[in-house]
């Protein structure tokens, strides 16, 4: 019995063994943060800047806020196999939402907040319902639904409306030391999403589904169900990046969002992050370390007062040399 | 049933939903009373059709090119600082253009098919590239003009024998639409629909599948290239011009019937898919539809449209039950 166990014990921990060796993608990624911190660091330092003092800090993580929140929602998403466009439109639909319910005054604060959160859950739902009862593809079920609110943005409002009270701006701006109070929240949000990815049977369902809609629906998952509540998480993120967007603006605008390219700079921070975009691989660990990268890429950019076309073409360089990467390393992993 | 068999699975719907809205068109607006109006239509659609034909090829294989909306804007805007104003320089710069547009459909599919990047990422990738390209050259307002020569594929008519005015546009369009109809037909072109149904099938059977996805690509990008010269001539140049062509040109594409993740519907379905956008948006412009709404119109239309084809086997069913003879 014993030698049986022990066997059994020595199985289960050759793979543990091995696994410390392979590089994951995580791994991969924080790595990569740490090697960009420090080369940022030197070529800021030879212009005679410095990269991570007070300013700069607080400048990597106040970018980091926004983009984490959406792509900790796109996160869920995409590992459960799906893709949310629709996003953009929805964190300005929500700031808009959220300033003109709060008016001005504080006593409509939280009215406000729940208002922009309960239109997100419902943007979501739509998205859902249009991908599990009408099985329209997801790049094109959001998209559409994208459109929609693209026109109703289009349709009825020309600029900023609405205003946040004083109270509520506190949210954008309040920090202790260099870290911003919103940033901490959106790490605990994150850590939230990585405790029901990774502990959860509903997160378990949705790593099951992304892997493979047929096999989980064959082994009893409600796949329906697990996308539609990916979708409704995802889009009350976005709402969450909206309310968060009107509490620093001081009003809802309408752009916000689209302005940012939050749609698809969230698909790459998940991407760059090691989430297989085909789902069923990836975590939020891993999202927030791409989201922290572009983030720094962009205060190092801004500090060496570089021409935002270097800009683009190294943030589209470093997103396909990372896909690429994990690509091979896949590869080489299957053939091995 | 015995007429169909030339007509591609699922090309019939988009030709009924066109001819609808080009009979409603005649009753709504008075210029499609004559065929002049429809002319006009056609050549107002036709770099959006050029382009859903490029993005077709794609689509088919199993990928996605998001790159040709911010390609067309860079080639506007290279075109006319490059030509700037003069006759003398049109030729060579077409053929820039051209030269260009295989380039940008080479580096997307070299990096998909030898990197094992998503397509989806790589054209990312690029559509960034390119704006950032775009506002380094011109910083954000586009400088040099287009000359006359340049513009005429845009704008100008050529004079067809019996149908007297045709615009060239009109007549690329056709030229487009019968090579690619041409293509896929052949054995290249079978293999391409192939390769997007089953890569494993098509890599077990002998097929090129990386040449033929490499392929799919540099069509794309050639017909983008293609569209963005009728588009300079016909809109001219601003910073703008290829917003949103992307997304638009998926649309056309999957409201022709094309199955997003390939392997499935007609280049004539995907042509098709595209004249009724640009119908539909002059028919919401006749009847006094803000310009803002067409983007949810286009919205709705895309959602029923893949609704559809999922569902569609089984409506087309109980649609065709109670008069079983229609064909």
């Amino acid at each position: 019995m014993s030698a049986v166990r022990e066997q059994v014990r020595r199985r289960s921990e050759a793979p543990a063994r091995a696994r410390m060796f392979v590089i994951t993608p995580v791994l991969v990624v924080y790595l990569a943060l740490a090697v960009l911190l420090v080369v940022g660091s030197v070529l800021v330092g030879v212009q005679g800047g410095v990269l991570l003092d007070h300013g700069g800090i607080l400048n990597i993580l106040t970018r980091g806020t926004v983009l984490g929140l959406v792509a900790i929602g796109q996160t869920l998403v995409i590992v459960t196999g799906s893709l949310d466009l629709s996003v953009a439109y929805l964190i300005g639909l929500c700031s808009l939402v959220a300033a003109e319910t709060m008016a001005g005054s504080p006593a409509m604060i939280v009215p406000g907040v729940l208002a922009a959160l309960v239109v997100a859950a419902a943007v979501g739902l739509v998205n859902g319902l249009v991908i599990t009862v009408l099985k329209a593809n997801a790049f094109i079920a959001t998209l559409g639904v994208a459109l929609v609110l693209r026109g109703y943005l289009e349709h009825n409002y020309t600029g900023p409306a609405g205003s946040v009270p004083r109270a509520f701006q506190h949210i954008g701006y309040d920090r202790i030391g260099p870290v911003p109070v919103a940033a901490l929240l959106m790490l605990l949000l994150a850590a939230a999403a990585w405790w029901y990815l990774r502990r959860t049977r509903a997160g378990y369902h949705m790593y099951a589904v992304g892997g493979d809609v047929d096999v989980a629906r064959l082994s009893g998952v409600r796949t329906g169900r697990t996308i539609v509540t990916a979708h409704v998480l995802c889009a009350v993120m976005a709402g969450l990046a909206g309310v968060f967007l009107a509490g620093r603006l001081g009003s809802g605008a309408p752009y916000v969002g689209t302005d940012a390219g939050y749609d698809l700079e969230s698909i790459a921070a998940v991407v760059l992050g090691g989430t297989a975009l085909a789902g069923g691989r990836g975590g939020v660990a891993g999202t927030i370390g791409g989201v922290l990268i572009l983030s720094t890429l962009d205060t190092i950019f801004d500090d060496l007062a570089m021409d935002s076309f270097f800009k683009d073409v190294v943030r589209g360089v470093v997103l396909i040399v990372a896909v690429a990467l994990y690509a091979r390393s896949r590869t080489a992993g299957r053939s091995a | 049933m015995r007429a169909r068999p030339r007509l591609a699975d699922g090309t019939g719907p988009v030709l009924v939903v066109l001819l609808i809205l080009l009979v409603v068109l005649a009753f709504a607006g008075p210029a499609y009373a004559e065929p002049s109006g429809y002319l006009a239509l056609l050549k107002r659609a036709a770099p959006l059709v050029v382009l859903a034909v490029g993005q077709y090829f794609v689509i088919v294989s199993g990928g996605f090119d998001l790159s040709v909306g911010s390609l067309v804007t860079a080639e506007v805007v290279v075109a006319a600082r490059l030509v700037d104003g003069d006759d003398a320089n049109t030729w060579w710069v077409i053929a820039l253009l051209l030269g260009c547009g295989v380039l940008v459909g080479l580096v997307n599919g070299l990096i998909t098919t030898k990197l094992l990047v998503p397509s989806f990422i790589v054209t990312l990738g690029m559509l960034l590239v390119l704006d950032g390209a775009v506002f380094l050259w011109s910083g954000g307002a586009p400088r040099g003009a287009l000359s006359p020569s340049f513009r005429v594929l845009g704008r100008g008519s050529a004079d067809v024998p019996v149908l007297g005015q045709v615009p060239w546009s009109v007549i690329v369009l056709l030229v487009v639409v019968v090579v690619a109809v041409w293509f896929m037909r052949s054995g290249t072109g079978r293999m391409l629909l192939a390769v997007g149904d089953n890569e494993n099938v098509v890599r077990l059977a002998g097929g090129r599948v990386d040449r033929l996805r490499l392929l799919a690509f540099v069509l794309s990008a050639l017909l983008a290239s293609v569209a963005a010269i009728l588009l300079a001539g016909f809109a001219g140049v601003s910073a703008q011009v290829g917003e949103g062509l992307e997304f638009r040109a998926i649309t056309a594409v999957v409201l022709g019937g094309v199955l997003l993740g390939g392997g499935r519907g007609s280049v004539v379905a995907a042509a098709a898919g595209a004249l009724s956008l640009e119908a539909l948006f002059s028919l919401l412009n006749l009847l006094g539809v803000s310009g803002a709404l067409e983007s949810a119109v286009q919205g709705v239309i895309i959602i029923a449209a893949v609704a559809y084809a999922a569902h569609g086997a089984g409506l087309r069913q109980i649609l065709r039950r109670p008069v079983p003879d229609t064909a």
